[in-house]
């Protein structure tokens, strides 16, 4: 495999806190790869040890080839970061900040003009050259920061929850860019914690409390990831349906999707037996019961439940 | 490893001058400041004492008595601004913080000096302003010399006549001394305090990291962060030095490039340290205080700029040799009022220059740490 990062057992310890505990994973070059996790769950140490920002207690990594206790310097002049919070500068115009990430990347001369034309269009802010950059809108600001991460034409990008703050339209927009960059041949590594996103991704890797806990293409995750199953049960009055049959002791876990149930449970074959008739038997009348596939959601809800039972 | 880039380093200066020119705050630092400082130390904040209020109590009310009183106001320094034979109006005057000086002339005054007496003569000060009471004492007390010198002059000559003469600054105008100081204070508020504030508000905003994550490297960095605020440095001294000379009238008798030498060399040790500071303290507000505590206020209390360093007591006289100012307004004295040879000063270079190399070298280790 032709593995643009490689990283194995990386970890790093903040005193007694272990923010990043032996993480093994790899990403080929051209591929979306999507690092999920909640809030605090190592995403952005993980992302600032692979830029060289922050020394790896312990552990192995390589990007590009270069190792990232080491040749640092060497990675960061051929990769992309754009940081969790918003980092251009609000007092300096949409081609001032252009003009200075071209100039810190040391963009070629003859290039400078090509790229910060192509960096405004990508951006859609062609006619906002000389607009403050504090006064643009969160999409417009993303796109823009985007831009002028990427104005060297580096070989793999890092976004760290590229998209938050930002609303539907404009993140789907910045999706379309970002798969644009890929299919360019450019890697890109991106975390998120909106679910929904993750199915932009080529491949995933779940993180949970520092921990890497499943890994895989988004179909594979959804088909094997969980060791339960999801069955939607199609109910008359399902508000009243749910308080029940979370009490009955069928199902691990029940919740409300648009005006059907999704129960969680172990045994496919069994729920489709028992369930109909628990149904009839409590007032319900006559139900239907299928097994579907489960979201991005349950599956990543599934894993970190079944982590803290451990 | 990558190395220093000239390119990096100008799109950084840009950048950074761009900061400038659109924060209102750092431009009214940059150079409304300096213009407040020279007004209020220039005209406002005089330490020359040349306006006494006198009361008279005149008990005797002969020529005599009022050729005496008359040497006062002759001199210049007092105005009599009132005269009664009650002494409870000295009180009243001295009480009310009217007057600064009441002189009680007794009965008999002139007929006793007529008759070779020694008679005593009362002059009451107001010694809540210490400085002031004992300036006018001495004033008063010169006064009564000269007084019976020209009564002596009659009978005998003087065995010994001073000759004073004040060399430098011969009229001992306070502006002389505290304005070219003045620069030295500007140039702290410029150096440490703004470049801390800069590179401060980039962690806060989080695009240092952003600048870190790029080849950068922090030799640059902190160039790109220095250079701005060294320009406004040098055009703040040239800017206070022309005020001096043409405003205030202060003789620049000594070369302006010596004093341009040494300008930089404490700009450039100054710069080092607000760097140093700011890799310190990464809030904006922590960094100020910072800047404040360890620069400006040692830069008007410590340095010399006012307050006379060999009157301090002995530990807060140690304490001034670290104070990087007090090495500045010595050769800003100097350079302006004494016009001495550069040679004199090469004690106080040397610690510039010490001072600057320390400072830098450390910044720039700190810096690379805190990068990694």
């Amino acid at each position: 495999m032709n593995a643009v990062v490689a990283v194995s057992g990386l970890t790093r310890r903040f005193g007694d806190f272990v923010a990043v505990d032996s993480l093994s994973l790899n990403v080929a070059q051209g591929r979306i790869f999507g690092f999920l996790g909640p809030n605090g769950s190592g995403k952005s140490t993980t992302i600032r040890m692979l830029c060289g920002l922050l020394q790896p207690s312990s552990g192995s990594g390589h990007v590009l080839g270069l190792d990232i206790m080491t040749r640092y310097e060497e990675i960061k002049r051929r990769i992309g970061y754009m940081s969790q919070k918003f980092s251009l500068y609000d007092d300096l115009t949409v081609e001032e900040n252009i003009d200075f990430f071209s100039g810190l990347y040391g963009v070629a001369r003859a290039r400078r003009g090509a790229r910060k034309t192509w960096a405004l269009e990508m951006a859609d802010l062609g006619g906002m050259r000389n607009a403050l950059t504090g006064s643009l809108a969160a999409g417009w600001k993303q796109r823009l920061a985007l831009g002028c991460a990427v104005l060297h034409e580096p070989d793999i990008l890092f976004l760290d929850e590229p998209t938050s703050g930002v609303d539907p339209l404009a993140r789907r927009l910045f999706w379309d860019l970002i798969a644009h960059m890929a299919h360019a041949g450019t890697t890109v590594f991106v975390t998120t914690h909106y679910m929904d996103e993750a199915e932009y991704c080529d491949e995933l890797a779940l993180i949970y409390r520092g921990k890497l806990i499943a890994a895989g293409e988004p179909g594979e995750l959804k088909r094997s990831a969980l060791s339960q199953h999801i069955m939607e049960v199609r109910v008359a009055r399902p508000y009243d349906a749910l308080d029940a049959v979370e009490r009955s002791g069928l199902v691990q876990e029940a919740a409300l999707f648009g005006d059907t149930l999704h129960l969680t449970v172990a045994d496919a074959a069994q729920a489709r037996a028992q369930l109909p008739p628990w149904f009839e038997h409590n007032g319900f009348g006559d139900v239907g019961v299928e097994e579907v596939m489960p979201t991005m959601e349950d599956v990543f809800v599934g894993l970190i439940e079944a982590e803290d039972r451990e | 490893m990558t190395s220093f880039s000239w390119r990096r380093l100008r799109a950084l200066t840009h950048k950074e001058f761009l900061h400038i020119r659109r924060d209102p705050r750092s431009l009214m630092m940059a150079f409304l400041m300096p213009l407040i400082l020279l007004v209020l130390f220039g005209y406002a904040i005089t330490m020359d004492i040349d306006n006494l209020n006198l009361v008279v109590i005149d008990h005797d009310h002969s020529a005599t008595s009022r050729d005496y009183v008359q040497r006062y106001t002759a001199s210049g320094y007092f105005t009599v601004i009132a005269a009664s034979d009650d002494e409870r109006e000295a009180r009243r005057r001295l009480d009310a913080g009217e007057a600064d000086i009441a002189l009680i002339i007794p009965r008999h005054f002139a007929r006793d000096l007529e008759r070779g007496r020694t008679v005593p003569l009362q002059a009451l000060a107001d010694g809540s302003d210490a400085n002031t009471a004992s300036i006018g004492l001495g004033y008063a007390e010169g006064i009564t010399n000269r007084f019976n010198a020209d009564r002596l002059g009659d009978v005998a000559t003087p065995p010994v006549e001073n000759r004073l003469r004040v060399w430098y600054n011969p009229e001992l105008k306070s502006r002389w001394f505290i304005i070219p100081g003045l620069i030295a204070v500007i140039m702290t508020v410029i150096t440490a305090l703004l470049t801390s504030l800069t590179v401060s508000r980039e962690w806060e905003a989080g695009t240092m990291e952003q600048l870190i994550s790029t080849p950068v490297q922090p030799l640059e960095l902190m160039l790109g962060k220095m250079l701005p605020y060294f320009l406004i440095g040098i055009f703040d001294m040239l800017l206070v030095v022309a005020m001096a000379v043409w405003v205030f009238g202060v003789p620049l008798n000594g070369s302006l490039p010596l004093l341009l030498a040494s300008g930089s060399l404490f700009l450039f040790g100054g710069l080092g340290f607000g760097i140093f500071i700011s890799t310190v303290a990464k809030s904006q507000l922590v960094a100020s205080q910072a800047a404040m505590l360890t620069t400006f206020i040692p830069a008007i209390l410590l340095s010399g700029f006012i307050y006379a360093i060999n009157n301090m007591p002995l530990p807060l006289q140690v304490i001034t040799h670290l104070v990087q100012a007090r090495y500045f307004v010595a050769i800003l004295k100097a350079v302006f009022l004494k016009a001495v040879p550069p040679y004199y000063l090469w004690q106080e270079m040397l610690f510039l220059l010490l001072f600057a190399i320390v400072v830098f070298t450390v910044a720039v280790r700190k810096f690379h740490k805190k990068i990694r």
